[in-house]
């Protein structure tokens, strides 16, 4: 049998700083509490560095260095001025991209094919395409014209952490903001990085300043008075709090807060590309597939699944690589056995699992009922429930049913049908026969609970500037 | 089918790293699955015996390599492959049915057949009639493929497509199932002489119809690339897309074959890379 040799991603010629301090004003600052955590790799069980938990003291530190830099060199400076810089930074990511990538795989456990050939592109490219806007915001707004807002505080997940930062930054910075930049307490290695980044490209400091920690140190940041605009990415709870928190101050609030994806496949779909879309990234979420090709469509998911490579995520080889965090695989084994309790039917692949880490084998279930937790909630992992559908209504109708619209696919042969689809399904973005298909000029966000704001786009600009005359 | 999808598949799946082991394995299974091919008109009886020879034995300093699976001649040259490979398990293999374009009446193409099985080919590799194919004359294509099947009898059977021609990934897929379903051994991409010849795209297709094929039959049918598979890099990837469509049990010479001239040398020079740790002059394998 012909096996591939493992074909590692050298992490040793990298280099992880054993201990990161905090970046504001820039430059290097220790926690004034001088408390640290630590940040582990998934796939080993191995702490990767010591991070600063910033406190209130710090977020006072990077707002004010925030203000001072808004004041003194961003906002007086000329938008072509400000895009030479955007575009310095971009060039210097796409320069970085190869460690850039391995350390957020490192970090967050997944493939560094993903990392490498999606969030690293993609975060270049959000630089490049904002960079360009920010010498014509003037033409953006319909002859309304933009004055920047201030001072902006962006919170950022864990599960794409690069990229989500570069979505709020590109935005942020090319209409005149200076930034307050919170990354996940899990991953926030990638976010430090991208720091030294900036402090070698010699942009302005205070420009961007880097605050890590936990909820409390995001929630202190959101709160400071001296912020002007918060754009936070998340999860549901979290963002509702900031929200209530918010309520009645004069900031400017966006969010993003993830939803469950719908792949709807029909009888008439390319179905091995569908197969191929739904199994491409590293959570499969929810398929809903006309019930005429069902066996076909299960039996074709279950071949390719068995396909799949699960393990270390920095071989380049891998498909699938290791769950995030301890906290979300516990998460993910009770929705699954929440799923079976339910009597939904299980399929595992028949993977080998590495013996160290946080993994979970590429997984299917059949017969899920549209009300259990395994068909409605945002489930990270390589796991998909399949439900069934007759006709093109009754898939509008089980694809809205749900409390959030973030994204949907639809797989047909048939165009018209595509588009009929796309007008009906409440999700801020639909996909025809393709899937999880980014792009700077795309706006990107969220129906219902999915938040509010738009990230991406001429449209993104609008949640980063003030609009008068 | 879905051109975008398939071709970004392909991509993806060109992005997987063989090295070490892994790489000499796969490249030794190569030699194993390749119909060494030679159709010129020039082709002679001394020609056609040295690509024998190589096709028995590829590397004198390392026995372990080969024998290829097959060569793949003109009818007129299987009596000379046949004699020189008398006690070789190395196969041969004969175009037929009006090669390469397939556009000459029935019978004579069925009689082309005959004489080349009674030269003594052990495999038919035959055109199909991509007129017919592109006309929508299916039953015309499917019926050439039966009546060729049934004058091979047990013998192999080699259907090119010659998906160059072919013009969408959509009448790729239709000139598969038409092969599957009419009694095809193996379905083959190309003669080699349109460009272009092989894709990893169209074989991506050519697989998915196979599979699809066998899980509704239970019958495995091979696949054969030929044309424009050149370099070691070429051929791992299309194992790689082979293990990853169809599965191991499509990697063996009985289901997964190249059909190439040039492919050999390359790949050579790769497993002696491989085995010494340094690339010998080209004239030396």
């Amino acid at each position: 049998m012909w096996e591939y040799s493992p074909a590692l991603e050298t992490p040793g010629s990298i280099g992880i700083d054993s201990r990161h301090e905090l970046f504001i004003g820039g430059r290097w600052c220790a926690p004034r509490s001088g408390c640290y955590f630590d940040t582990e790799s998934p796939s080993r069980e191995e702490k990767l560095s010591e991070i600063s938990l910033g406190g209130a003291i710090d977020v006072d530190d990077a707002v004010r260095a925030a203000r001072f830099a808004y004041d003194k060199y961003w906002r007086p400076m000329r938008g072509r001025e400000r895009a030479k810089i955007l575009f310095r930074v971009a060039s210097a990511i796409q320069e970085k991209a190869h460690e850039l990538a391995v350390v957020e795989s490192m970090n967050g456990g997944k493939p560094v094919r993903e990392s490498r050939d999606v969030d690293l592109p993609l975060t270049a490219a959000h630089f490049f395409y904002h960079a360009g806007w920010a010498d014509k915001l003037d033409y953006a707004f319909h002859g309304r014209t933009p004055r920047s807002i201030g001072v902006a505080a962006l919170l950022v997940p864990w599960n794409v952490p690069l990229l989500a930062a570069a979505r709020k930054l590109g935005p942020a910075l090319a209409c005149g903001n200076t930034v307050v930049l919170k990354p996940a307490k899990s991953t926030a290695l990638t976010a430090l990085r991208l720091a030294r980044i900036l402090e070698e490209t010699d942009v302005p400091p205070g420009l961007v300043n880097v605050v890590t920690g936990g909820e409390e140190t995001g929630a202190a940041l959101a709160a400071h008075p001296g912020v002007d605009k918060v754009s936070f990415t998340g999860g549901a709870e979290a963002g509702k709090r900031l929200a209530k928190a918010l309520a009645g101050t004069k900031k400017r609030l966006s969010v993003e807060l993830g939803g469950k994806a719908s792949n709807i496949v029909f009888g008439d779909a390319p179905i091995d590309q569908a197969v191929d879309g739904i199994l491409g990234g590293t959570s499969f979420s929810r398929l809903l597939v006309e019930e005429s090709v069902h066996d076909q469509v299960v039996s074709k998911l279950r071949r390719r699944m068995d396909s799949l490579r699960v393990g270390d995520p920095l071989d380049k080889n891998t498909d699938v690589g290791a769950i995030h965090s301890r906290a979300r695989l516990d998460e993910l084994r009770a929705l699954v056995a929440d799923g079976e309790a339910s009597g939904a039917v299980r399929y595992a692949s028949p993977c080998a699992l590495p013996a160290k880490g946080y993994w979970f084998p590429p997984t299917l279930f059949t017969n899920v009922g549209p009300t259990s937790r395994l068909a409605r909630e945002e489930i990270f992992g390589p796991v998909l429930s399949i439900l069934t559908f007759r006709t093109p209504d009754e898939a509008i109708e089980m694809a809205n049913h749900t409390m959030d619209g973030l994204s949907a696919g639809v797989w047909t042969d048939k165009g018209a049908k595509a588009l009929w689809m796309a007008q009906r399904l409440r999700a801020g973005i639909v996909w025809a026969n393709a899937a999880r298909k980014f792009d700077p000029s795309v706006p990107f966000g969220g129906y219902k609970e999915s938040g509010f704001g738009r990230e991406g786009g001429r449209q993104g600009l609008h949640d980063y500037v003030e609009l008068c005359g | 089918m879905d051109q975008v999808g398939i071709d970004e598949r392909v991509r993806a799946l060109g992005k997987r790293s063989i090295k070490r082991e892994g790489k000499s394995v796969a490249l030794k299974l190569a030699v194993s699955m390749m119909d060494l091919t030679t159709l010129e008109g020039k082709d002679t009886p001394a020609s056609v015996r040295a690509l024998c020879s190589r096709a028995h034995a590829p590397l004198y300093s390392d026995p372990s390599v080969g024998p290829c699976a097959a060569v793949c001649v003109y009818p007129n040259r299987v009596p000379t492959a046949k004699r020189a490979l008398s006690a070789s398990p190395v196969r041969v293999a004969s175009v037929a049915m009006a090669f390469p374009s397939g556009q000459s009446p029935l019978p004579g193409k069925l009689e082309e057949v005959r004489q080349a099985i009674d030269l003594g080919a052990d495999e038919i590799d035959m055109v199909i009639d991509r007129g017919a194919m592109l006309a929508g004359d299916y039953g015309r294509v499917f019926d050439e493929i039966a009546a060729t099947k049934e004058v091979c009898g047990a013998r192999t059977l080699k259907v090119i497509l010659e998906t160059g021609e072919l013009g969408s990934y959509d009448t790729v897929r239709r000139a598969s199932d038409i092969a599957l379903g009419a009694g095809a051994d193996f379905i083959k991409t190309s003669t080699g002489k349109v460009s272009p010849s092989a894709t990893p795209a169209v074989t991506l297709v050519m697989l998915q119809a196979i599979v699809d094929y066998y899980e509704e039959t239970g019958r495995r049918v091979g696949i054969k690339a030929a044309g424009g598979v050149r370099t070691a890099k070429d051929a791992l990837s299309y194992l790689v897309l082979v293990k990853e469509t169809a599965g191991d049990a499509w990697l063996e010479p009985a289901f997964f074959r190249f059909g190439a001239s040039a492919l050999l040398g390359d790949v050579l020079m790769q497993l002696e890379k491989e085995r010494t740790g340094a690339y010998a002059a080209s004239e030396d394998v």
